[in-house]
């Protein structure tokens, strides 16, 4: 495994039902990682480090709203992401979709109308026209159902988030 | 009589969304019909029986892009209701993160959503892969102004360090002088911008808009967090006014209300309105760059907006630095109060235009009832009425072009539904 930096990026909104997935993603992570290791770091940037102090084999765990500046200033310099968020409805609500980033871009459903923002596949896309991308790129999409304002995530989202968490950390801490 | 029907199909994301009907006969126009979501209905509600204290940090969760704007407008109604009087150095210091706030929308907006309708690119990334130079220009730009809103708001998408009666917690001098270099190196950035802008080919479009905007009362000060609300047409009032001046309508094809002035119709709000009604009071390098720009005694090309937000962000990178040198901390964080009933008023320019805001509270401190007019839905009347100049003037043109002239049109605007390359649902109907 590489020595480089390690980061979980959970996006989302925490307003709008099932958006907050991404959200869920990397608290559940941190919730797992933090439960044998009790300091729970702040770095002057707001990040919480899982897993161990930096330098241990730690991942870093921030939130973000998916706003394209932020998202690559957040992993500049950072060697493996995982991006957790929340996909389009397709059928089948909870379902967890991997997606390795490569020389493709990713699929148009993991972005789409916002407000005056741009989301993730815009800032995946500018940070490749910038040549800012990390090394490795993993998103993590839970697929939503609701999306009310005000609304609850659902039941099965919570219970993907969960998981997903355990994939992020594997795919974080495992392979790389 | 067969029906052309065109849809843009949505997509992921939810937090915006809009749609637009266009009935053509023959060469005629008969009508253009935009729907806006509108999250701000939503928190009117959401904030009925809340503690009044609440109120900044729930309304800035309307939008990402401007939450200062939403926690400006928020706070100054409560002032009104407590009759809290910020000192000027309070004052002045959540004019600095404002400053922060229009630096960063108009940075995304400009490079990142609009400059590609111009130069014929599907997007912002499209567009950086040949103009790497600008784009990474507007990001240095977007991040100082995310960084100037972080030091002084704690965070830079809905800062947490706002309160009523001023800030939780106000930051040392040297924390902000960090910021200097980054400042001055933008701003000089910014006048290239202005003459990036100023060279890009704009569609003819003239409309004689009746335009409404803050006109500060300090004494040559551009308008950003408070002032009067004045018009083209003589309006001239304070914030309590706004009811009394201008209403908002619901209209058949959309859930979003619809602002007119009484008695006349429809305004524009934004910085095109800004630039007519006060550019006079623009620092000097922001006016000279906008007269190098052409913009001269004023502008009544919608498209031409983007080169007014350049202005605006040079302006802004000048303002911080002038708020920067003149900074001294203030004695105290936040003006003490005591709760009281009342009704208060709240006005700021948001980037893309008037933010108003109006609450009434009840003796214990509660939210009886909240108002909250977004600069989209007074917009929303004259975005149509362009719509339908821009569409009859393109009649000819194959839907899919249409489509693009209209989102262009659309995105002059810059409003909650601008940021996606392809939001809007699109109908023809050509009988």
């Amino acid at each position: 495994m590489s020595g480089g930096r390690r980061l979980l990026i959970g996006i989302g909104n925490e307003l709008r039902g099932d958006d907050a997935a991404g959200l869920l993603v990397a608290r559940a992570a941190l919730d797992r990682e933090l439960e044998p290791e009790p300091p729970c770091l702040f770095s002057p940037k707001g990040r919480k480090k899982a897993g161990g102090s930096a330098g241990s084999g730690a991942v870093e765990v921030i939130e973000l709203e998916g706003e394209p500046v932020e998202l690559i200033a957040a992993w500049e310099g950072v060697e493996a992401v995982v991006v957790a968020d929340c996909a389009a409805p397709a059928g089948q609500p909870g379902r967890l979709h991997r997606f390795e980033l490569g020389d493709e871009p990713l699929p148009a459903a993991l972005g789409g109308p916002s407000t005056h923002a741009l989301g993730l596949v815009e800032a995946v896309e500018l940070a490749r026209s910038l040549d800012r991308l990390p090394k490795r790129l993993v998103v993590l999409a839970v697929e939503g159902e609701r999306f009310e304002l005000g609304g609850e995530p659902t039941e099965v989202v919570r219970e993907t988030a969960a998981s997903a968490a355990a994939a992020a950390l594997e795919d974080l801490t495992g392979g790389w | 009589m067969s029906e052309r029907r065109i849809e843009t199909p949505y997509l992921a994301r939810v937090e915006g969304e809009g749609a637009m009907h266009v009935r053509i006969r023959g060469e005629q126009v008969e009508s253009v019909e935009l729907r806006i979501f509108e999250p701000p209905r939503f928190f009117e509600a959401l904030l009925r029986g809340r503690a009044l204290e609440e109120a900044p940090d729930i309304t800035a969760r309307i939008c990402g892009i401007c939450p200062v704007a939403y926690q400006t407008s928020a706070c100054q109604a409560m002032e009104d209701v407590l009759g809290i009087e910020l000192p000027v150095e309070l004052r002045l210091l959540r004019r600095l993160i404002y400053c922060g706030e229009w630096i960063e929308s108009h940075a995304l907006h400009l490079y990142l959503l609009h400059a590609p309708d111009f130069l014929g690119y599907e997007s912002g990334f499209a567009m950086a892969a040949d103009h790497r130079e600008v784009v990474e220009r507007g990001l240095r730009a977007k991040k100082a102004g995310n960084r100037l809103i972080e030091l002084v708001g704690g965070r830079a998408v809905h800062p947490v360090n706002v309160r009523v009666g001023g800030f939780y917690r106000a930051p040392e001098r040297r924390e902000l002088e960090v910021l200097r270099g980054e400042l001055e190196r933008c701003r000089d950035e910014a006048l290239e911008t202005v003459r990036f802008t100023a060279g890009l080919d704009f569609p003819e479009l003239e409309r004689d808009y009746e335009t409404v905007c803050l006109r500060s009362e300090v004494e040559g000060e551009y308008p950003i967090d408070r002032g009067r609300i004045v018009s083209s047409k003589g309006v001239d009032v304070a914030p309590a006014e706004f009811d009394a001046t201008f209403e908002e309508e619901h209209v058949p094809h959309s859930t979003a209300l619809h602002a007119r002035v009484r008695g006349r119709g429809a305004y524009l709000t934004g910085p095109l309105a800004r630039f007519d009604l006060n550019r006079e009071r623009l620092s000097p390098p922001a006016l000279e760059a906008a007269r190098e720009a052409g913009l001269g005694e004023g502008c009544a090309n919608p498209f031409r907006s983007i080169v007014v937000r350049a202005v605006e962000v040079l302006y802004a990178f000048d303002e911080a630095l002038r708020l920067l040198d003149a900074y001294r901390r203030p004695e105290q964080p936040a003006v003490p109060y005591e709760v009281r009933p009342g009704v208060g008023h709240g006005v700021s320019e948001a980037p893309r235009g008037l933010l108003y805001h109006r609450y009434e509270i009840d003796s214990e401190g509660r939210i009886a009832s909240a108002w909250i007019v977004p600069p989209t839905s007074q917009n929303q009347r004259s975005i149509e009425e362009d719509l339908a100049e821009v569409v009859a003037a393109n009649v000819s043109l194959p839907d899919e072009a249409l489509r693009h002239r209209c989102e262009h049109t659309i995105r002059n605007y810059d409003p909650c539904i601008s940021c996606s390359t392809h939001f809007l649902r699109l109908e023809v109907d050509r009988g």
